[in-house]
């Protein structure tokens, strides 16, 4: 059965990782920008990253039959200084047409600062003009409740409509305000932090499977680029149907990604 | 108290996935074991005292205070509570629990 992994940063992956991703079913991802691990100290360095977005990544994910999109932002984890992020955005419009570039993102707050939020406020300002699509990043752990809840409120106040931004990294106590409010969930698979393949699966059968959606988000840290089939095995270990398992993991992806008029996938 | 949205009996879920929550309840125990053991940092406090640590064990106390949505609720006890936003980053990372003074 085919899957989608709808965030992934295959820039710090490996080829082997493509591979098998492949071999496990998956079909198409989509890669949104983020922090390098370390903060990149140039707009040169981010027309670089970008340029490996939308034309690097794409070929060499082609090459194992996955199709491959992306996002684009400076991430919020590089966000404190408000004129380094203002010369960052003024280069994003260059890539927007590209074929592969779905939208925005991923946007959000990292310590739920001011000038994270102003960042922020930039992005969703440009979203607007350009009528572009948003993946939304929450922040990690002790920061994610307070942090989504800014986040719901700045969109909204942007005058962005909520069924055309995600907000991801959802967990048992975010998933159901985003969802309440219009918004499309994303919930990230991960060893340590944010949600094993078990509790996603528990989330999915309280919260239910309209407007969200399981990804890996892969990176340079503790991640795991099969984390999405194997939530998928988790929902096969306790009988849910595989109409549930495709529409979570394909399905979803796929009503939500086609809103850009730039995702595109064979057969 | 059962509303049937997982698939699996009671028995099941037990039978199925006792063995590897039989391991994560061994590894806190490890964990808080190996900070008694471990070479006192003498320019800290008691490292149980930690609001890491404290968190920590408030939270496993909620696991068997009678009350369900235990995982919705430890997620609360584990999150920053305030509503403001802060001034200026003071780090890029998280902790896992929120600091003392921004607690409750």
């Amino acid at each position: 059965m085919k899957y989608i992994d709808p965030h992934i940063h295959m820039v710090s992956r490996t080829t082997d990782d493509y591979r098998r991703m492949a071999q496990a079913g998956c079909v198409a991802i989509t890669e949104p920008a983020f922090w390098a691990g370390f903060d990149r100290c140039s707009v040169e360095g981010f027309r670089d990253y970008f340029r490996q977005l939308t034309v690097v990544e794409p070929a060499r994910a082609a090459q194992y039959g996955i199709a491959h999109h992306t996002w684009l932002c400076i991430n919020p984890k590089e966000a404190e200084d408000v004129g380094f992020a203002r010369e960052v955005l003024s280069i994003i419009p260059e890539f927007l047409d590209a074929p592969t570039v779905l939208g925005i993102g991923e946007i959000g707050l990292n310590k739920n600062s001011r000038n994270e939020l102003e960042v922020f406020a930039l992005h969703l300002e440009l979203a607007v003009q350009r009528n572009q699509m948003v993946l939304v990043h929450t922040p990690h752990l002790e920061d994610k409740r307070k942090g989504t809840l800014l986040i719901m409120d700045a969109v909204e106040n942007a005058g962005l409509t909520p069924d055309r931004v995600l907000i991801d990294h959802v967990e048992e106590h975010t998933v159901g305000d985003v969802l309440d409010r219009g918004f499309w969930a994303g919930m990230t698979l991960y060893p340590d932090t944010k949600c094993t393949p078990q509790r996603a699966v528990d989330i999915l059968e309280r919260w239910g499977t309209d407007r969200i959606w399981l990804n890996s988000a892969g990176d340079w840290g503790d991640s795991d680029p099969l984390a999405v089939p194997k939530a998928r095995m988790e929902m096969r270990r306790r009988r849910h149907p595989e109409a549930m398992i495709e529409q979570v993991t394909f399905g979803n992806p796929i009503a939500f990604l086609s809103r850009s008029g730039h995702f595109r996938i064979d057969g | 108290m059962s509303d049937g949205s997982c698939p699996l009996t009671d028995t099941e879920v037990v039978d199925q996935y006792f063995l590897e929550h039989r391991a994560k309840v061994l590894d806190v125990a490890a964990f808080l074991d190996r900070i008694d053991r471990a070479v006192h940092d003498s320019t800290a406090g008691d490292s149980l005292t930690d609001y890491r640590v404290e968190t920590l064990l408030a939270c496993i106390a909620m696991l068997h205070d009678g009350s369900g949505d235990r995982a919705r609720r430890i997620q609360e006890r584990l999150s920053d509570q305030t509503v403001d936003p802060i001034d200026a980053a003071p780090m890029q990372g998280a902790t896992g629990a929120p600091a003392a003074e921004a607690d409750g």
